[in-house]
């Protein structure tokens, strides 16, 4: 399984890049994540990620895009607006979770 | 085994613009078949891809304001349909008798349920929030003599045959 550095620091992921351990995430780390991609994080990011993280260890899994409009309270349209194209994996990419594994 | 990386290693989101585009064509009205168009729609939406779907014949029924909130599903014909007991499929003979089709439709409404799968409506909700683009078909529209009042809000025109092959040039097509 790599080991890659991010902001100086040994981190673990997939093959893919995604953070594989849930402990090894910061909110430094979050903003050096989100720069990788492109992405300016706002309060209504960092709502986002709170969720997803939250919701990931309350569930044992990754929250798809309807769940995090659904339970989450943050619709869908605003979703694509913050994470664009890609939200589902690009929120969990920063939120330092595996990418969701859900359909819907 | 670990590998170490000194640049660290981001996942491809591809942000540039990328051309690819989905057309899914949803022409059956039964309720299972109402799926696959919204699922892969959906996934579709979810990697960024330009999706449109455009509704004929029975799948007008999906947009069709007094017909999509209950969409049916019966085992004729369909010699897939197993009991929740291992493999055992419904008998065809058994599969008209009054009072399966409703049994069969209550049935496939709680695994969906129980998946967390949205229904028909709220499902093309998400997509068009999602950025999809839903059309009708002309001609079905001509044939149940349904104008865009009798269409949910989402659908953004009556399209006919032409305007879908201009549309969707370059597209991948899915016929359902």
């Amino acid at each position: 399984m790599p080991v890659t550095t991010i902001n100086g620091r040994e981190i673990h992921v997939d093959d893919e890049g995604f953070l594989t351990e849930y402990a090894e995430w910061d909110e430094d780390l979050a903003k050096v994540l989100a720069a990788n991609i492109a992405i300016d994080l706002t309060d209504d990011h960092w709502k986002v990620i709170k969720f997803v993280r939250e919701d990931y260890q309350a569930q044992g899994e990754t929250p798809t895009i309807r769940r995090v409009s659904t339970a989450g309270g943050v619709d869908t349209k605003k979703l694509f607006t913050l994470f664009p194209k890609r939200p589902a994996k690009k929120m969990s990419y920063i939120a330092g979770v595996p990418k969701p594994h859900g359909c819907v | 085994m670990t590998t170490q990386t000194d640049t660290p290693l981001i996942p491809s989101f591809d942000d540039e613009e990328t051309d690819r585009k989905l057309a899914i064509i949803c022409s059956k009205g039964n309720l299972d078949m109402a799926y696959p168009a919204l699922v892969l729609g959906n996934a579709a939406l979810g990697e960024g891809i330009e999706t449109h779907l455009f509704f004929t014949f029975w799948g007008f029924d999906m947009i069709t304001k007094s017909r999509m909130h209950d969409l049916k599903f019966s085992p004729v014909g369909n010699t897939a349909m197993h009991m929740p007991i291992g493999d055992v499929r419904v008998p065809q003979a058994l599969a008209p008798v009054p009072g399966m089709q409703a049994m069969a439709t209550k049935m496939m409404k709680q695994q969906l349920v129980d998946l967390g799968i949205p229904e028909v409506p709220d499902f093309l909700e998400q997509i068009v929030a999602s950025g999809g683009h839903l059309w009708a078909c002309r001609m079905s529209a001509d044939m149940n003599k349904l104008t865009e009042e009798d269409l949910y809000d989402g659908v953004e025109a009556i399209i006919n045959a032409s305007d879908f092959i201009e549309m969707t040039e370059g597209a991948q097509l899915l016929f359902i």
